[in-house]
């Protein structure tokens, strides 16, 4: 029989080098003239073991990692083929504590199948969800993902049902399905590796989210920076469409559905919904004033659900197993799992699912392993760049929207990136500002002059001069951008800015200049 | 690349990829992509025969195209080398790989190199951030960088 060998194609796992390990053994296989296929799937998650080579065997798959090419002789000679034993091997992988101990719903197929095989879609549940919602009237789906209690996993939390409610009752000729793929926050990377080890079941949250709503047309918008999630989001809507998942008649009912992929330009503000449709209908990505909500007048006018890539990837199971299910996990008011990204400076960097409600510490000492580096961890950023900068002493957070937002933080899009004591706030603070410069839209004043002014502000007292007055001034900044902007770049810049200042306040009382000694 | 267009071929292949585009929702981006696909840049010449073909001025197209980081309106080297500067990558050393970069290059953020070889842009996030400092060559990725390999990846560019 024909063994499988799995070599991933997500884009972390090329980066360390899968491309050339895969070629390597491909050769290898070649002139052994072994009876073996090998198949790019996704990422497990472990990235910190990429390339993670995996086989199967009788008992199960079995993980080599991290595999570089010059090793790819003496495990074929080990006999990889059959799961031999080598240096490399971590055992059954589904064995490995990082994985062992998730709880994989959204993920559940993602570095297990082909990704773009249906074929191995359908054979690990997929379609489930999809074929339930044909069968069912719009407002009882809606109701489905109400009770499952999912919120919108782009940062804002919002329920999704709601959202979904709104464009059901909405009455035009036509509504859309936007899917907010600009995942533009570093330390977050979930979406663009479920586009390229699962896609799929993207499609069928946002063919069940047009169902629910009336809909018939959808995009997905990418950011350009990821061009591996492009080719293999493109390509799975075009198989899609080939089997009758998308187009006229879904799934043979009488839903018309289908979807296109689009290309952003290199817009972080791209990822704030207004600014995202402004951009699809190709206009600069300048934020609109809400209201109108998009759920009212949206894409080009019409009612449009906009909607995070893992928000939409959720739906397919929740659909499949019932609001029920999806609702026991989690903790308050944060239903189902998490797709924590753990980045950075850390042992073990990925992605992890899991039930909200781990604490911050739980995450970063007992998952992540501390710092890749071996020295202390000073600050965490959760949320990406305009998440709060947490310190070792808020280590006991649950993750959880409310438990975070009492301690002045988000928890955005789930992203986690670890700074060892190395890290000078100060600077990351002024970056923040910085950032915010570089990526405003210029619709509104606070964010456009403010966060050049704070860039300005923060250079002052790392230059010394007027510290006190100068911090007092940046705070005064950091208020007038939280409640004066129209949207969450600079409505949110001042969280990394204002926790920076208020956790590491040594880093901003910089040691007088020294004079000349002796 | 092509960096002397005649302006006529100009205005025909900007044209060819406009009515290719031209039927979908929303085409202006699509259409700026394909443009600089073909050319390497954006070039001036473009801007009045998509907004024709749109309906739009041309100022609306211009400030289109000046929005986004992505769209260029000169001519890149031949290869591009993208670092990421975010924080992921920060928290990695990636502002110390960075000056090295800049020295080895003899150049800071958004040149080009005297010798046409490489331009040097900074880029906010590839989505590598477990695998941080992270970079683009040409659309390749690199992953866990360290003096070593980023030293290799100036020396692909240079050639």
């Amino acid at each position: 029989m024909t063994v499988k060998i799995y070599v991933p194609k997500d884009a972390a796992a090329v980066a360390c080098g899968a491309d050339r390990v895969a070629a390597k053994l491909g050769e290898a296989i070649k002139a052994r003239n072994l009876d073996v296929v090998i198949v790019r799937n996704g990422s497990r998650g472990m990235h910190w073991l990429e390339p993670l080579v995996e086989v199967e065997t009788a008992s199960g798959r079995i993980a080599y990692g991290p595999v570089k090419v010059s090793d790819v002789d003496s495990l074929i000679g080990a006999g990889l083929a059959e799961g031999g034993a080598h240096a490399l091997s971590l055992g059954l992988t589904e064995d490995i504590p990082f994985l062992k101990n998730q709880t994989r719903l959204t993920f559940a197929r993602c570095g297990v199948i082909d990704p773009l095989s249906l074929a191995d879609y359908k054979a690990h549940g997929g379609l489930k969800g999809l074929e339930r919602a044909v069968a069912m009237t719009p407002i009882d789906v809606v109701k489905e993902v109400t009770d499952s209690g999912l919120r919108g996993r782009g940062g804002a939390g919002f329920p999704t049902g709601i959202k979904w409610k709104t464009v059901l009752d909405a009455v035009d000729d036509r509504k859309y399905i936007v899917c907010n793929a600009d995942e533009g926050d570093s330390g977050t990377f979930a979406d663009r590796m479920i586009m390229e080890g699962d896609p799929f079941v993207l499609i069928e949250g946002m063919a069940i989210a047009g169902i629910a709503t009336g809909a018939t047309k959808g995009f997905i918008y990418i950011r350009s920076e990821y061009p591996h999630a492009i080719e293999t989001m493109s390509r799975a809507v075009e198989l899609a469409r080939a089997a009758g998942i998308l187009g006229v008649s879904v799934l043979g009912s009488a839903n018309a559905f289908d979807m296109e992929v689009r290309v952003g330009a290199g817009a972080y503000v791209c990822g704030e919904e207004t600014a995202l449709l402004n951009s699809l209908e190709g206009k600069r990505g300048v934020v609109r004033a809400k209201p109108p909500l998009p759920a009212h007048k949206g894409l080009f006018g019409k009612p449009t659900v906009i909607n995070n890539v893992i928000s939409l990837a959720s739906v397919p199971v929740i659909m499949e197993k019932g609001a029920a299910f999806y609702r026991d996990f989690g903790m308050g008011r944060s239903r189902g799992t998490i797709p924590l990204q753990i980045a950075g400076n850390v042992k073990h960097g990925g992605l992890y699912e899991t039930a909200f409600g781990l604490t911050l510490g739980q995450i970063i000492d007992d998952i992540a392993g501390g710092t890749a580096t071996g020295r202390p961890v000073k600050a965490v950023q959760v949320g990406g760049p305009l998440g709060a900068y947490f310190p070792r002493a808020l280590f006991d957070t649950p993750f959880d929207y409310e438990a975070f937002a009492a301690k002045d933080g988000l928890i955005g899009h789930a992203g986690i990136t670890v700074f060892d004591e190395s890290a000078d706030m100060l600077k990351q603070a002024r970056f923040a500002m910085e950032f915010c410069a570089v990526e405003s839209c210029g619709k509104c004043t606070p964010c456009r002059i403010g966060s050049t002014r704070g860039v300005e502000t923060a250079d002052k007292i790392a230059r010394g001069i007027e510290p006190e007055k100068n911090k007092a001034l940046l705070t005064d900044l950091c208020n007038t951008m939280k409640f004066g902007s129209l949207c969450a770049l600079g409505g949110f810049t001042p969280y990394p800015v204002m926790s920076a200042m208020t956790h590491f306040p040594e880093d901003f009382s910089p040691a007088p200049m020294v004079e000349a000694a002796e | 690349m092509t960096i002397n267009v005649a302006a006529g071929d100009l205005t025909r292949r900007t044209q060819a990829i406009v009515d290719r585009l031209i039927g979908l929702e929303g085409p202006l981006l699509p259409i700026l992509h394909e443009v600089q696909d073909e050319f390497g840049f954006v070039p001036q010449e473009a801007l009045p025969v998509i907004a024709e073909a749109l309906n739009l001025s041309r100022a609306e197209v211009h400030g289109v195209m000046t929005f986004y980081h992505d769209y260029r309106n000169h001519p890149t080297g031949r290869h591009v080398l993208k670092l990421c500067r975010a924080e992921a990558c920060q928290s990695m050393g990636g502002d110390a790989l960075a000056e090295r970069v800049k020295k080895a290059l003899g150049i800071d953020f958004h040149q080009t190199t005297l010798d046409g070889s490489v331009t040097l842009e900074p880029v906010f996030c590839l989505g590598l951030c477990s695998c941080a400092p992270a970079a683009m060559l040409d659309g390749a990725i690199h992953g866990r960088l360290d003096h070593e390999t980023v030293d290799a990846l100036v020396q692909e560019a240079r050639q």
